[in-house]
């Protein structure tokens, strides 16, 4: 199987190949390095910039404005925050314009923590970026979501943010990409650089074909009882085992990934309120404006009704940094024991009962999932 | 330069100041709520639009303004009565459909690209359009115009690192628009250099300076400058010291100020040089200062934005241009 780097790049590759992807750019994008992450070894159109964020957000804009194609990448979200208004005018270039313009660009940039990366490579920037209207926003959490997103976010005419987790991006998922080669050694040996002098290789690429996941489509990876729970990227696994840990003490959880956070998937969020009554939100987030807090006013705002416990979100502490230290990340970032803990003092909350005086007052705050 | 351009020049020169003080006034009839433009810029701005290659996609030019630009819009033929649209923010407003401040222009079919109120970053995305053009070959360039006050900030050192890499340099006319102030505070103050165009020197791109309250001697150095940008698909940075007639904008007042007049100095020097009358000139200002009325009654007349099309064109849903 393939790992979440290797699909990004064969879907890069496919798009290049048969989507119109006319440039791949960014810092160490190009040859020798291929990304600090390997997600753009081998690639046609990929090409080396200046280490200059508002540059690449420009040169992408303005190669968009000008009928090509761009994927541009931001090597770590934590370095786009000197972007902000590149990206805002990206997204309201159509908009100001009356629709004069758009902006067929892609700015793929790694998210979150797990990789020991400290105050700056450890954001998360969803709740920023979901605030810039006009663009698109999907995150992955497998391989084969990443490739059909990727290739969906290039097929798109507007700006779309891709958001890979980096600690997800050595991952390997459970469904092949189609056409992929079924031995992982060889698709290593195809597509992967090699160590040393890269000066005389070329990519084997295998025939990978079309698939596209639905930009506002959640996938729904466990059918549940107890709670709805919505997530995305990195905890997105980490749910899924503490759904299978939970599952041996006879809960069971309606577990989504999310996927697309621009636009959302509004009616399955609210299909499985409404059978679940209870929501979760887990993300990576700093938890004071975060982007669970739009869901679950979301949720408010269409099924009000149909909670029977106050919605809860597990999110990051609210610290301006994540530690070097792993005691330090784990404290600030919500880790298995935190999640599991979330979704069984949910599942077990007393229900609101009818014509009662408000809802139960639950902790919301990591340090009290412990 | 023939007569019939100088007295062209002349005519568009006189369209453009007529407009802006049109403008200035409709914020004081209850016809707009804010100015901004570029009331003494035009003996550069008009020779500048005659000498675009207009059309749509990279064969032709692009151009990435600023919101002083109105007389190049309008040498490139615009009807001056769209700027009154925007003025008015309603619903027929051809560049924003009354969603943006006036003289920020968006026209696909000739390669206007969405002039924002953040002054530096079109040199920033102008690289993109330039890339583009690069790889198409051809004749088609990029032009970015920008101020003194924008070329403070990163993004003009983004375009000039982006325009230069080795082997890689873009077809891109960087203009810089100096009129000496960022709003109210003086460049002299805040830079310890005059030339900013010298600042690509050390990126090996070509670069010049004008006075751009000659219309004539603009019109040279643009052309010039295009050429060579034309020819080599390389970069050219040109600095032009123009006027600020009217401040900043309307929130400094928008009333006349002492500054050097371009306009009225090449008037006047048409009329010594026996290729233009005084009743000639004053004929010229009547004319477009009756049309513009007569246009400004049509605005009047027009509907602003229905209120339900809030979120039309947030995302685009059609086909890929």
């Amino acid at each position: 199987m393939a790992t979440m780097a290797q699909a990004i790049r064969l879907a890069l590759h496919y798009g290049e190949e048969n989507l119109g992807v006319t440039d791949v750019f960014g810092e160490d994008v190009g040859p020798p390095l291929g990304g600090v992450f390997t997600c753009t070894q081998g690639l046609r159109t990929a090409w080396n910039s200046p280490l200059d964020e508002r540059g690449i957000v420009g040169m992408a804009t303005g190669i968009a404005l000008a009928g090509g194609r761009p994927v541009a990448e931001i090597q770590f979200c934590d370095y786009m925050f000197n972007a902000i208004d590149l990206l805002k005018l990206a997204g309201n270039a159509s908009w100001g314009s009356n629709g004069a313009y758009h902006l067929p660009m892609v700015v793929m940039t790694p998210v979150g923590s797990g990789i020991h990366g400290s105050m700056y490579h450890s954001h998360s920037v969803e709740s920023v970026l979901t605030h810039i209207p006009g663009w698109k926003v999907v995150m992955p959490s497998t391989p084969l979501d990443a490739y059909g997103l990727m290739l969906a976010a290039i097929e798109d005419p507007n700006p779309v943010f891709f958001l890979p987790p980096k600690a997800l991006l050595r991952t390997k998922g459970e469904e092949p990409i189609p056409g992929e080669p079924e031995d992982a050694r060889e698709l290593h040996n195809r597509i992967d650089a090699p160590l040393g002098d890269r000066s005389q290789w070329k990519p084997d690429w295998p025939e990978v074909g079309r698939h596209l996941v639905p930009i506002g489509k959640a996938k729904r990876m466990r059918e549940g009882r107890n709670a709805t729970v919505l997530t995305y990227g990195r905890l997105a696994p980490v749910c899924l085992e503490a759904d299978k840990q939970l599952r041996a003490e006879g809960f069971s959880f309606d577990l989504f990934d999310l996927r697309s956070l621009v636009p959302l998937d509004w009616d399955a969020i609210v299909a499985s309120v409404s059978r679940t009554h209870r929501l979760l939100v887990v993300n990576e987030d700093t938890e004071v404006t975060n982007f669970g807090e739009h869901l679950i006013r979301g949720v408010i705002d269409r099924a009000f009704g149909e909670l029977e416990a106050a919605p809860v979100l597990c999110a990051g502490a609210d610290v301006p940094g994540i530690g070097m230290a792993w005691s330090l990340e784990a404290a600030s970032v919500p880790q298995l024991p935190n999640v599991i803990a979330a979704m069984r003092a949910l599942a077990v909350a007393p229900a609101r009962e009818a014509g009662g005086r408000g809802f139960l007052e639950l902790p919301t705050r990591l340090a009290r999932y412990r | 330069m023939d007569t019939s351009l100088e007295l062209r020049i002349h005519a568009l020169m006189v369209g453009a100041r007529v407009l802006e003080e049109q403008l200035i006034a409709m914020t004081r009839s209850g016809d707009g709520y804010f100015w901004i433009g570029g009331p003494g810029e035009e003996a550069f701005n008009v020779p500048l639009g005659l000498l675009v290659h207009k059309g749509e996609g990279p064969a032709f030019d692009y151009l990435h303004l600023h919101y002083r630009s109105s007389a190049t819009l309008l040498a490139m033929g615009a009807a001056p009565i769209d700027t009154l649209r925007q003025m008015r923010s309603v619903a027929t407003d051809p560049y924003s459909g009354g969603r943006n401040f006036v003289n920020h222009y968006a026209r696909h079919d000739w390669n206007v690209v969405p002039v924002t109120p953040t002054i530096e970053v079109q040199y920033a995305q102008a690289i993109g359009t330039a890339h583009v053009q690069r790889r198409a070959g051809g004749e088609g360039i990029t032009i970015v115009n920008g101020g003194d006050a924008g070329a403070a900030e990163g993004d003009f050192a983004t375009s000039l690192v982006w325009s230069s890499r080795p082997g890689q340099e873009l077809p891109i006319l960087i203009v810089v628009a100096n009129n000496h102030y960022g709003i109210s505070t003086e460049q002299r103050t805040q830079w310890a250099m005059s030339d900013i165009a010298s600042r690509a020197e050390p990126f090996g791109i070509r670069h010049a300076r004008v006075d751009g309250c000659d219309p004539r001697a603009s019109y040279a150095a643009i052309a010039e400058a295009m050429a060579y940008v034309r020819a080599e698909r390389r970069p050219f940075c040109l600095q032009a010291d123009v006027s600020r007639l009217h401040g900043h904008s309307s929130s400094t007042g928008g009333g006349l100020v002492a500054e050097r007049d371009g306009l009225l100095e090449y008037e006047a020097a048409l009329i010594a040089e026996g290729k233009l009358t005084g009743e000639q000139a004053a004929a010229v200002w009547d004319e477009r200062r009756r049309a513009l009325k007569a246009d400004l009654e049509t605005v009047r007349g027009e509907p602003f934005p229905d209120p339900s099309t809030i979120h039309a064109h947030t995302f685009y849903e059609g086909e890929v241009r």
